[in-house]
């Protein structure tokens, strides 16, 4: 499959200054805070108390809420606290602080899951704790069960990895690359799909030389690589399907309502992991990188460890950090300390100093078109921001707003270093409020 | 929270993205100051060094115009993204070598104060600036706007005479120059516009920096081209024929200069592809009626002004199309 014809897209400059770096294992720190807010879905409830001696993968936190993933511990120690924080969106959280006693004592509980039915399969994605791992963390086991399963035909794994500075999940596929294709296996088989295809883009040589190489090995013939542009941003979820199948995908609409399954491909690593081992998802690979860390590379980051402590493996600081961003620069979001906790959707730790830190003066729009050209779906963020100043929802409607995916390539292009991006979010929960 | 960690509430918390493009509005004004450059470099061979005092004056003039208004009102200082001095230098592109300086002076006082900063400065006035400071010269000075100087390798005593349009708007036919001339820039007209291939050249550079995109400059030439060559193979002009005679519209007076660094200006133009289609069809077919039919021999500068005109109302055309999904 290959149908050749590309989305606008932009190019920023790939910095994957750690894409050849091999992951290292970073020490237990002495203290991680677990959220229990770990996926888009509802937070889960505390399943320890103050006191209480956990296991490395004991689950610690879940709900019953329908949208929802349980979240495990990923050290050994006692619990010190929980406590409540305001999220970095504002929104109240609850963190389990947990003091290791660095002996890794894996739980009991930690046993590979049967999974001779589909159901059984659901179920124990569900108990992975696994979620959207490229920044989203929507559940995976809804997405691996939409309502029209019989529709779906194909499994599209996401290791575009388009976002600047990132290479853990080259780095997963080059070091990893089998777990990637047995993952793949398993969610083919149990969900009766015919055809695979996993996206990278070809500044990732390696990645797509050693999946090729492992899908041979392993016979996998419904299994292909998919080679995309280096251009900004392919591994965005409706942007990649529209590159591989060639089906436009409206906002709101789901890859299952074409037919395809999509995930990531740290996530779908994780999924086989918990097959083969019991293990769920309690630590994942980081990239850390940025002109304020003394050695970027990639690390192994137990879900929960605060940011301080992964910069202090990666050789501390080398300047003072003025920025420090969870997630890429085109999407991740800035973090106001460097306690913050990672959480499992966290792929990159970036830490500015200097120039790069800071925010450029917004000037007087130009009416240069740039935004407008720049976005993958053809969008006009120079007439959203003007109608949002005027709270304009008809004319935002109109100009077709909740299309965007707030990828920021608006703002990464705009001459007069105008927040169009953020200001497109404004507008899309303006939009909604409206319509209540 | 902990007491290790130093860095806690003297973080910068901003927006996605966190990085932007290296593309300032600043940069796209020098860029295009830089694409302008083979076309100066060809009007200071053609017309003398006096090109460049011109050009000099309109470009710290209007600089000047810029900072004062907004040091006068107090507004931010934009003087530094060199918007204004673009402008200067399209006012002495588009005038007489011979123009006295204080009327570049002028021309500039009206570009970037009436015409600019009275409308709310950069990215909001409605017309070209150096368009309708050109054009409010023209009409002002009409006999020093057009008094041509001849090329410094005419054959020729006099010292001014008629630019190639002059020519053909008084039917000699005979008295034109070759293409090749045109082409190189060897003939009287504004200080910029002569050298097709020098603004070519600066066009191209343009498009592959991505400054600007093909869309206008091609419908307006093509749509000159077009036009000229039906016009001429119903009535012949004597001893051309009619492929050579559409060349030389393209070639003759402010159609290179006007579609490639005038009727691409952003702010006054339309912000879809269809709408630039329409834009460039435009100032090219008002163009051709002018130069044919109207009393003035040349119309690039009008045309492009009523297209600024008209932008609004194609906006609003192509706006309609697009939301009902039409067009990309």
């Amino acid at each position: 499959m290959s149908q050749g014809k590309h989305l606008p897209s932009i190019h920023v400059k790939h910095h994957k200054n750690t894409a050849n770096v091999e992951t290292a294992i970073m020490p237990i720190p002495d203290v991680v805070k677990i959220d229990m807010s770990q996926s888009i879905g509802a937070p889960c409830k505390p399943l320890v108390q103050k006191g209480d001696k956990v296991k490395v993968g004991q689950k610690i936190g879940d709900t019953d809420a329908f949208v929802s993933a349980p979240v495990h511990s990923s050290v050994s120690g006692t619990v010190k606290d929980i406590i409540q924080v305001t999220g970095n969106m504002g929104r109240p959280e609850t963190l389990v602080v947990i003091e290791t006693d660095k002996n890794q004592e894996v739980s009991e509980e930690v046993k590979p899951p049967k999974a001779d039915t589909f159901e059984e399969f659901i179920a124990g994605v569900r108990a992975s704790g696994v979620v959207g791992l490229g920044g989203a963390s929507f559940p995976t086991h809804i997405k691996l069960n939409p309502k029209n399963l019989e529709e779906c035909d194909t499994l599209i794994v996401n290791g575009a990895e388009c976002e600047p500075f990132i290479t853990a999940d080259n780095r997963i596929m080059v070091e990893d690359g089998q777990i990637v294709a047995s993952g793949m296996r398993l969610i083919m088989d149990h969900l009766n799909l015919k055809h695979g295809y996993i996206g990278i883009e070809d500044n990732k040589p390696d990645a797509i030389e050693n999946m090729k190489k492992i899908f041979e090995n392993n016979g996998y013939t419904d299994m292909s690589v998919f080679p995309l542009p280096s251009s900004y941003p392919k591994g965005a979820e409706r942007v990649l399907l529209y590159e591989i199948t060639g089906k436009t995908m409206d906002a709101g609409v789901l890859p299952a309502d074409l037919g395809v399954i999509l995930d990531n491909v740290t996530t779908v690593a994780a999924i086989a992991e918990y097959f083969n081992t019991g293990m769920p998802l309690v630590r994942r690979r980081v990239t850390v990188d940025g002109d304020a860390v003394k050695e970027p590379k990639n690390v192994f980051v137990p879900v929960g460890t605060q940011v301080a402590d992964v910069a202090e493996f990666c050789g501390g600081y080398k300047r003072e950090p003025k920025k420090i961003i969870l997630g890429g620069p085109m999407m991740g979001r800035a973090i106001n300390s460097d306690s913050v906790p990672t959480m499992k959707n966290t792929g990159s730790i970036l830490l500015f100093g200097n120039e790069a830190a800071q925010v450029k003066e917004e000037t007087a729009c130009i009416n240069c078109g740039r935004c407008h050209t720049a976005c993958p779906f053809g969008l006009m963020p120079m007439i959203f921001a003007e109608a949002y100043e005027r709270k304009d929802a008809d004319r935002l409607n109109d100009f077709r707003i909740m299309q965007c995916m707030s990828c920021g390539s608006c703002s990464y292009v705009c001459p007069a270093r105008r927040p169009l991006s953020f200001t497109n979010t404004l507008a899309k929960s303006f939009v909604k409020g409206a319509a209540k | 929270m902990d007491n290790k960690n130093k860095f806690h509430d003297n973080l910068i918390v901003s927006s996605a993205p966190h990085i932007v493009s290296d593309t300032d509005t600043t940069r796209v004004m020098a860029t295009v100051i830089v694409a302008l450059l083979p076309a100066l470099c060809v009007g200071i061979y053609v017309f003398g060094i006096r090109v460049l005092a011109l050009a000099i004056a309109c470009m710290l003039s209007s600089s000047f115009f810029e900072w004062g208004y907004n040091r006068l009102l107090k507004r931010p200082q934009t003087v530094g993204d060199l918007s204004a001095a673009l402008t200067g230098l399209l006012i002495a592109m588009n005038v007489p070598s011979t123009l006295p300086i204080w009327m570049g002076v002028v021309g500039s006082f009206v570009a970037i104060v009436i015409v600019k900063q009275l409308y709310g400065g950069i990215g909001r006035n409605f017309v070209n600036p150096a368009i309708t400071g050109r054009i409010v010269l023209f009409i002002s000075f009409a006999s020093e706007m057009s008094t041509w100087p001849v090329p410094k390798m005419a054959d020729t005593d006099a010292l001014t005479g008629p630019t190639p349009l002059g020519h053909l708007a008084a039917k000699e036919f005979e008295k034109l120059p070759s293409n090749l001339d045109m082409f190189l820039g060897f003939i009287g007209g504004s200080v910029g516009e002569v050298s097709a291939i020098a603004l070519i050249i600066g066009g191209l550079f343009l498009v592959w920096k991505k400054i600007i995109s093909p869309v206008i400059p091609c419908a307006f030439i093509g749509t000159v081209f077009v036009l000229t060559l039906i016009y001429y193979s119903a009535n012949p002009a004597s001893g051309h024929n009619a492929f050579s005679m559409a060349l030389f519209h393209i070639l003759a007076g402010g159609v290179m200069l006007g579609a490639i660094f005038m009727a691409t200006d952003y702010v006054t133009t339309p912000k879809l592809t269809s709408g630039q289609i329409i834009f460039g069809i435009g100032c090219g077919l008002i163009t051709v009626v002018i130069r044919l039919w109207a009393s003035y021999p040349e119309g690039v500068s009008f045309s492009i002004l009523l297209m600024n005109i008209c932008t609004p109302l194609i906006n609003r055309v192509t706006f309609k199309r697009y939301i009902k999904g039409g067009a990309k």
